[in-house]
């Protein structure tokens, strides 16, 4: 069904108007809002773009880092100053939807996608919202707790680089293709294991303020699945999931892969 | 709704059409402009058989609005042979059993592409990343793999 296409020159204008219609989508890379067309969606009537540069920059030479929402994948994993993310940049897709995809819009996917937003919740990242009310910042928790009904346009996303390569882990398990999730950060981080990403909190807990040995490790293993609902379907059961967490869990911080 | 005018160079030619708001670049090349080589495979962006470039980038034509290409170039299957004279690639492509049904063929082509104008001599790691997110259900992913190692080795050669 053909839609009205909306293409502004800043965000505040594309914010402005995904706030005023309830059937509006921004489109970033399209691997969302396209796909949902190409299936029928007859909740997207506009779809609103914006060609503001700002959405495409990355300010990564400080200790805090600032991604642009319309910043793709394979522009990531260009960047050396965001080394810490090109192993979850890396997990997602193959070339094509690196070079489509875009940080912003994976804030959105639900599971099983969205594993670059599993990595950033590990990194405790903030996402600059803006709204007919102006632009603030949310912590990346919150906003993915409330996204399907957050109005306004995504602007950035930012976060502490981690203080050492080996402070941040990230893998990514599957049953498909083994490339890399669950995170670690003294966090683990659990997609398709509830309807939106969360920490392991309570494997957070059994880590923080501990020497990262065997008890430790069993301790965080055995907690990691704490408050979380998988559910069955066709890639794994809900009972292989809650199982392989602490498995994975047990051998990322154990060195063993 | 109303239609958008849309200009971009296919395969080196300019062309200027309307299309539907919404439209994908899959369909508007296939059903607008009758470039049939991008296919229709799983319109989700998950099996890559209508991978094209854009500037010189590998994207899915399917999950690409077509006003989003406006002003670029945008290349498919259709520009890669010479007239009658076929593509290295497509060279390789034959004499390696690289093609069944082929219905996968003109994507893993066109990521093949997209590797070897970035990297002309890759490892075969790097080929199995860049035919990664093409699925093929009837060849088996070992002789495209030897297709693209050998159209890279022939490029060598030639230079």
């Amino acid at each position: 069904m053909p839609v009205t296409v909306k293409t502004f020159a800043t965000s505040g204008e594309a914010a402005a108007a995904l706030s005023s219609d309830r059937g509006a989508r921004y489109l970033g890379g399209g691997t969302l809002v396209m796909r949902a067309l190409n299936e029928g969606d007859i909740a997207i009537s506009t779809i609103v773009r914006a060609s503001d540069h700002a959405l495409m920059r990355i300010d990564a030479a400080g200790a805090r880092v600032t991604i642009g929402a319309g910043v793709t994948f394979a522009k990531i994993i260009a960047e050396r100053d965001l080394a810490f993310l090109h192993a979850p940049a890396r997990s997602i897709g193959g070339p094509a939807v690196r070079n489509m995809g875009t940080v912003g819009g994976n804030l959105f996917a639900s599971s099983p996608y969205g594993d670059f937003t599993v990595a950033l919740l590990a990194l405790d990242a903030t996402v600059a919202v803006q709204s007919g009310l102006g632009a603030r910042e949310v912590g990346i928790e919150e906003f993915l707790q409330s996204r399907e009904r957050q109005a306004g346009l995504v602007l950035s996303i930012s976060c502490q680089k981690p203080a050492s390569a080996d402070a941040f882990r990230y893998r990514k398990i599957t049953r498909i293709k083994p490339k890399g999730g669950s995170v670690i950060t003294l966090a683990a981080h659990l997609p398709s294991m509830a309807p939106t990403q969360l920490r392991a909190k309570s494997a957070e807990r059994a880590l923080e303020g501990r020497p990262l040995d065997a008890t430790t490790i069993s301790a965080a293993a055995a907690a990691a699945t704490e408050g979380t609902s998988p559910t069955d379907n066709a890639l794994a059961s809900a009972w292989y999931r809650r199982e392989i967490v602490g498995v994975h869990l047990r051998r990322l911080l154990s060195g063993q892969e | 709704m109303s239609k958008s005018a849309l200009q971009f160079l296919h395969n080196g030619r300019e062309v200027a059409i309307f299309v539907d708001g919404g439209t994908s670049l899959l369909v508007t090349l296939r059903e607008l402009i009758g470039d049939m080589t991008p296919k229709f495979g799983c319109d989700q962006g998950g099996c890559g058989a209508c991978s094209v470039l854009i500037d010189g980038e590998l994207h899915l034509a399917c999950l690409t609005l077509a006003e989003t290409v406006s002003g670029r170039a945008v290349e498919t299957l259709d520009g890669l042979k010479d007239g009658p004279n076929l593509h290295p690639l497509q060279r390789a492509f034959a004499d390696n059993f690289a093609a069944q049904c082929g219905y996968c063929t003109p994507g893993m082509l066109m990521a093949a592409k997209a590797l070897l104008d970035r990297n002309p001599s890759p490892t075969r790691a790097d080929v199995v990343e860049a035919i990664s997110g093409n699925i093929c259900r009837c060849t088996g992913y070992e002789p495209i793999i030897n297709a693209v190692l050998g159209a890279a080795a022939g490029g060598r050669t030639r230079a």
